[in-house]
């Protein structure tokens, strides 16, 4: 049973990785702190869940390409509308005012999504169902849980690779080094910010996506998610692509094997790590000071 | 402080005063128990805007306090009802809220900026999963009642809670505000509140000249939180139920949004801002399903265009109409 919980755990750590990768690039490199960040993960489940009602029948792999893409288009539509004309003027204003803005996005996405897809929840096992399942060291295991793995793992090198290798994530993370030294540069600041939300964005659209065939989705689906998200990019350290990943690792694992042995200890012991890591590391694993 | 009797600033204070004090007979049973709410909360936002305003740091936890206050008067009643009196409750919820925001800001004051907003905000989550999932020891999501307390020996024997509430309880709570407010007053002009303003201000400055600035901003963190949970022990009564859902992110998040409202960067704008956001917030319910909607769009509007929010906008239009020439306080308002 210990492989079956480890895997469960990875399974869970590779939704944590796609959500708070989206959360870290955009704490990092706009230095906002995204409140709404769940309800755009709860806008990719809602069209998620939608299209694979549409495209019921179909082959798994189509609909789940169809899925996420369409949850990754709308969120990043929705990012770009959001950073366009309500995030912008944001920027050289004090925290406080970042975090209420974030706050009332999130009041306006949830009951959007409300209004929109109605109250019910909405569910979407068919790719789920249609992947069937996988003989591992004797017990059975689905296959869906696998591919998600997978393609966490794909966005997490992608996003590396994009960081490190290409010149648009040379000037991302120069924008994150220094914002003043960045633009004095000619670093076109309005264009990489815009960039930055929309790939964060939809990146918790591909979460909210790959996640409905699993757990149906329902209104305020998104909070729970971006708790955890939080716990992540705190232990993790603030903007850090490793942080994400060793934290999502920690927590995915920690949440999997308190939940099978002692369910009602899951969160109070994910805090209990989360506040010992911050007193011996302040800045989380991998965050800069 | 010494002349504060002979302000302009008093004089207003005890005219609203004594407006509050004859409440009950001018407006209906309905509107004085949400004007009841109003006062609870902005006990509240008073404490947020202690560390808000005066020391910098935003909280996105209040509501642990809150509920840590809240909880202590209904456990109390669970566990020990013999001594379950209004002043054991009142006595209760002080001290274990100060007790669970010292625990927690001795973590939070590590941190300034977003990590402290974060942490705040991820510590009122553990409490809340604590308060949910202990469901034999506080109820889990189905909360617990409150019943109508005895008040110093006093019984209200035969009174239903309607009676109570809109009769003695009005009076009993605005004592409570009306000190609170007083000693948050004392608390921001006295030299500690400055101290902490010097560490808002250049916390390495501070530090050079003495200032033990972690020290000092968990204080303030704990006075915060004690007057939250004494915010929440007096709530409970009018709420008559209380679940770990005051104790969720979202409404410590309701809580900053009021105290923005009513504009952060007057001592009293926090209370303006928690009477009108009692009032919006059941407006918006009662009007429509898609009452949320309503909350944030006037939310970001607010952000938008009244950073200085009800109060700040007052002062800048009174300021505008001035005579030229005089000093223009209003710009520090707008770009605080």
């Amino acid at each position: 049973m210990g492989l079956i919980y480890a895997l469960n755990g990875l399974y869970f750590a590779a939704f944590l990785f796609l959500t708070s990768l989206g959360l870290s690039i955009i704490l990092g490199v706009m230095g906002i702190l995204n409140l709404a960040h769940g309800s755009l993960y709860a806008v990719g489940g809602f069209i998620a869940a939608f299209v694979i009602g549409l495209s019921a029948g179909s082959a798994a792999p189509l609909m789940i390409l169809a899925a996420g893409g369409c949850a990754m288009l709308a969120t990043a539509a929705v990012g770009f509308a959001m950073e366009t004309t309500l995030l912008k003027p944001m920027y050289r204003r004090p925290l406080e005012y970042q975090l209420l803005m974030t706050f009332g996005i999130l009041m306006l996405l949830e009951d959007g999504i409300k209004l929109i897809f109605g109250g019910e929840s909405r569910y979407a096992s068919a790719p789920f169902d249609a992947m069937g399942s996988v003989q591992i060291m004797g017990s059975t295991y689905p296959l869906y849980f696998l591919f998600v793995m997978l393609v966490a793992v794909a966005a997490g090198l992608f996003i590396w690779w994009l960081m490190v290798k290409t010149r648009l994530g040379i000037m991302l993370r120069a924008i994150e080094m220094d914002r003043d030294m960045a633009q004095a540069m000619g670093i076109p600041m309005r264009a990489l910010t815009i960039v930055a939300f929309v790939l964060g964005a939809s990146f918790a659209g591909l979460a909210g996506a790959l996640v409905v065939p699993t757990t149906p989705a329902v209104l305020g689906m998104g909070m729970d998610v971006l708790i955890m998200a939080f716990i992540v990019v705190v232990i993790g350290g603030l903007g850090s692509l490793k942080g994400a990943f060793l934290g999502s690792l920690i927590v995915g694992l920690t949440r999997s094997f308190t939940v099978a042995y002692f369910a009602e200890l899951e969160m109070p012991l994910l805090f209990l790590i989360a506040v010992i890591i911050l007193i011996i590391k302040p800045e989380g694993l991998f965050g800069q000071k | 402080m010494k002349n504060f009797l002979f302000t302009p600033r008093a004089a207003v204070y005890a005219g609203i005063f004594i407006v509050l004090l004859l409440l009950p007979k001018m407006i209906n049973a309905y509107h004085l128990s949400l004007v009841e709410t109003g006062l609870s909360l902005a006990i509240m936002a008073l404490g947020l805007n202690l560390l808000l305003r005066y020391t910098g740091v935003l909280s996105f936890g209040i509501g642990a306090y809150f509920a840590a206050g809240a909880y202590a008067v209904g456990m109390l009643n669970m566990y020990w009802p013999e001594y379950y009196t209004f002043e054991t409750a009142i006595l209760a919820s002080i001290l274990v809220s100060a007790a669970v925001s010292a625990l927690f800001g001795f973590v939070c004051v590590r941190h300034t900026r977003i990590f402290f907003s974060i942490l705040t905000l991820a510590l009122s989550m553990l409490l809340f999963a604590v308060l949910e999932k202990a469901y034999h020891i506080t109820g889990g999501s189905d909360g617990i009642r409150i019943p109508i307390p005895t008040f110093f020996g006093h019984e209200f024997e035969g009174m239903r809670r309607f009676q109570f509430l809109t009769g003695p309880y009005y009076y009993i709570l605005l004592g409570i505000f009306s000190a609170s407010t007083l000693i948050m007053l004392a608390i921001v002009n006295s030299p500690f509140g400055k101290a902490l303003q010097a560490t808002r201000d250049n916390e390495l400055r501070a530090e050079m000249i003495g200032v033990r600035v972690r020290r000092f901003r968990w204080y303030a963190f704990v006075i915060a939180g004690t007057f939250s949970g004494l915010s929440g022990g007096v709530w409970c009564f009018v709420s008559g139920h209380i679940t770990p859902e005051i104790c969720n992110w979202v409404f410590s998040g309701e809580v900053v949004y009021m105290v923005l409202l009513g504009g952060f960067m007057i001592f009293e704008g926090p209370i303006v801002g928690a009477m009108l956001f009692t009032y919006l917030r059941l407006y918006a319910v009662a009007a429509t399903e898609y009452w949320m909607l309503i909350i944030g769009a006037t939310l970001v509007i607010l952000v938008l265009l009244l950073p200085g929010g009800v109060t700040g906008g007052l002062y800048d239009l009174i300021e505008r109409f001035k005579p030229k020439g005089r000093a223009k306080a209003g710009a520090e308002v707008k770009h605080a």
